[in-house]
């Protein structure tokens, strides 16, 4: 637990927490919407957007890969909302339609480019390169105040930072009508919310966290993180804040966790390489889920009775 | 080449896959029609994704009893079964949770995705001979498939035809109405638990060919597209069949000829073609359709608007009404009526007068509820009660 954990270890355990904390926030009021699939067809969605930017510029830098990512985001929405309505058939299925050609295109776009100087695949978007985030100018506990060490830091931490303040922010001030239009859109419309830009704001949130936790984690934790914390945290209570406060203790263990199990596990049972660390915080995130589903005082259907 | 392609000229080997890959789409059509019927077209997302970790123990599996890992019969089966835990878990939390469907998709999806990954790690850092070949079942490829795939494949999709054909009047019923379905004798929870083991049927077949992450495209763009030509459902059944192979052949005939064209996101990309080619011209639900039918409703409120305006002698500025008219010989160019506009636009304040005298009846209740200043009361009301109606009305002015 010295200068190796510092260099080594702890920022990407920083960013797996920061990422799985950003995605759990806007992931409860998905939850509780009944959108909780957005998260995975805008993680799918993501591909394309970061493809096409990088065709554009030439180049990996962050700025045009977020707003292609974003843009790809938006578009998405658009286009799932034209076909649920000019179809007429239901969200899913129109989501189903979008997301999977998008994806599709982005892949084919991919494999047909020469990214071969640039570390850029599918297996990338997939999984991220959590272990790879790693912090060469620390020298040990020291290096956290040092400034010139500091100035080292993989640049997605700042980044993921930020993007966790803007969700929470964002929370913050959208919290009350936010909650109303969750629950209950028709009484919230004739309070005169704007129940619509409310929708598509959480959507555009929702959007952000995963387009910010992408480039760092991979798409995997993002889905995963979206809808596995607050599942959990159903199950645990029935008010909203306390939901909220339980999702995130619940991306910070799955994060912690799975980052531990899956850089240190194998070493202990004897063997020699690591597994994949997202894969392993969204499998620890199922198995938080399956025991609060067993166990959460919260588990029942809201019919059935409550028998202990 | 891709001519050639198309023509089945690349070889016999080429040829069949290619084959292999239109049964497996019209599979995946007729297949992902009930499921979209069912309004349930997202849980083959899940069950697609639920396949991998299944793959990679099977694939250990083999490797550790001395085996070929990439052997397909054993890696289908691991699929088979780890998609079919993920469907039982999904059922369960719905039943026994208060989670919703969505929630559970996503759960089982993106954990059982997340396990399938670490465990392809694994294989990666296995001493046991080369791990790649695994990696193409996140995105198939048909580059490299044996033969003996190809008819592995080829034959489980007409398995599952058949299956759809003796199992599509049940399903139907349970797509279209699961109350009357239940209430009429038929057990829901069983043909549910068929239906899906057909998806996942579908979805373990086309792992090789079109990929994971990508196969659910194959289940829910066909019907979809289908959907959008007609109302009647075994012909959309039928058509999403069509859609479904034709997508599939195209895709495995042109990834054929380069090596950097993924079959997988070929036939999808395939697929949505027919599939925004179906959203402009479809009839009906179309783009073009829709235009059509506003412009439609457009013309007739500026024709009915414009002839009440006559009638009480307003002039028209309107200049849209006011060239509709003309066109049709009913007012000049400076707006005044002809004879044929001036007994068309009695007609239409008769008409109005009528419906007034009609909406102010209570007893007329039902009939009046149809008044949208569009429709012709002589298509609501028969002849004798327009007599009863009109035998209340003012005297009708003559228009000038």
């Amino acid at each position: 637990m010295g200068a190796e954990f510092v260099a080594l270890s702890l920022p990407p355990l920083l960013i797996g927490i920061l990422a799985a904390v950003t995605c759990a926030l806007p992931g409860n009021f998905l939850l509780l919407r009944r959108q909780a699939l957005i998260g995975d067809a805008i993680s799918h969605v993501v591909l394309p957007g970061i493809v096409i930017a990088f065709l554009l510029t030439g180049t990996i830098a962050t700025l045009p890969m977020l707003l292609g990512a974003a843009g790809a985001a938006l578009l998405a929405v658009v286009l799932i909302e034209g076909v649920r309505r000019t179809a007429r058939i239901e969200a899913g299925a129109a989501m189903g339609v979008v997301f999977t050609s998008l994806f599709a295109a982005g892949v084919l776009l991919l494999e047909q480019s020469d990214t071969s100087g640039v570390h850029l695949d599918v297996e990338h978007a997939l999984y991220g390169n959590l272990e790879s985030l790693i912090w060469l100018d620390a020298t040990g506990w020291a290096s956290l105040v040092d400034p010139v060490a500091l100035a080292g830091l993989p640049s997605e931490l700042p980044r993921m930072a930020l993007a966790l303040l803007i969700v929470c922010l964002a929370l913050w001030l959208m919290w009350r009508p936010l909650a109303i239009a969750t629950f209950d859109e028709g009484f919230a419309a004739t309070l005169g919310l704007p129940v619509r830009a409310i929708g598509l704001g959480l959507v555009m949130l929702a959007a952000l966290a995963a387009v910010a936790a992408f480039d760092a984690v991979g798409s995997i934790i993002v889905i995963a993180m979206f809808i596995c914390p607050p599942a959990s945290a159903r199950m645990m209570t029935d008010r909203l804040g306390a939901q909220v406060g339980w999702s995130v203790a619940f991306a910070i263990l799955s994060a912690v966790l799975g980052y531990v199990a899956a850089g240190y596990g194998p070493l202990w049972l004897g063997f020699e390489n690591s597994v994949s660390a997202a894969g392993m915080i969204a499998t620890v995130s199922g198995l938080i889920l399956g025991v609060t589903m067993l166990a959460g005082p919260r588990r029942h259907p809201a019919g059935l009775a409550r028998k202990g | 080449m891709i001519w050639q392609a198309l023509t089945l000229q690349l070889g016999y080997n080429a040829t069949l896959v290619a084959l292999g890959a239109t049964l497996l789409g019209i599979a995946a059509g007729v297949t992902g029609s009930f499921l979209f019927l069912r309004k349930r077209a997202l849980v083959s997302d899940a069950v697609s994704h639920a396949t991998l970790p299944g793959i990679g123990l099977a694939f250990i599996v083999m490797v550790a009893m001395g085996g070929d890992g990439r052997f397909l019969p054993g890696l289908l089966l691991g699929a088979a079964l780890s998609s079919g835990l993920g469907l039982l878990l999904i059922a369960w939390m719905m039943r026994r949770t208060r989670l919703s469907e969505d929630a559970a998709i996503g759960a089982v999806l993106s954990v059982f995705f997340g396990a399938g990954i670490v465990l392809l790690t694994v294989i990666q850092s296995m001493n046991a001979g080369r791990q790649a070949g695994l990696d193409t079942v996140l995105l198939g490829s048909t580059a490299g498939m044996l033969q003996s795939d190809a008819l592995v494949i080829a034959a489980g999709g007409a398995v599952v035809l058949l299956l759809v054909l003796l199992l599509r009047r049940p399903m139907l019923v349970v797509g279209f109405d699961p109350d009357y379905a239940a209430v009429s004798g038929t057990n829901v929870g069983r043909i549910d638990l068929a239906m899906m083991g057909l998806v996942m049927a579908v979805t373990v077949l086309g792992i090789t060919t079109v990929g994971l992450i990508l196969i659910v495209a194959l289940l829910i763009i066909p019907p979809v597209t289908a959907r959008l030509w007609t109302d009647h459902a075994l012909r959309m059944v039928a058509l999403a069949g069509v859609v479904g192979g034709l997508s599939a052949y195209v895709g495995a005939a042109v990834s054929a000829t380069a090596p950097a064209l993924p079959t997988g996101p070929i036939i999808v990309l395939a697929s949505f073609v027919l599939f925004a080619l179906s959203m402009i011209l479809a009839p009906a639900r179309g783009g073009l359709a829709l235009i059509r039918r506003q412009m439609r409703f457009r013309r007739r409120v500026h024709r009915r608007q414009g002839l009440l305006a006559l009638a009480v002698g307003q002039t028209i500025h309107e200049p849209f009404t006011l060239a509709l008219l003309r066109r049709e010989g009913l007012a000049r160019a400076d707006g005044v009526p002809t004879d044929a506009g001036r007994a068309a636009a009695a007609k239409a304040l008769l008409d109005e007068a009528r419906w007034a005298a009609l909406r102010a009846d209570p007893a007329h209740g039902l009939s009046a509820s149809r008044y949208d200043a569009l429709t012709r009361i002589e298509t609501v009301l028969t002849p004798d009660q327009i007599a009863e109606l009109d035998r209340h009305l003012p005297r009708p002015r003559g228009v000038s």
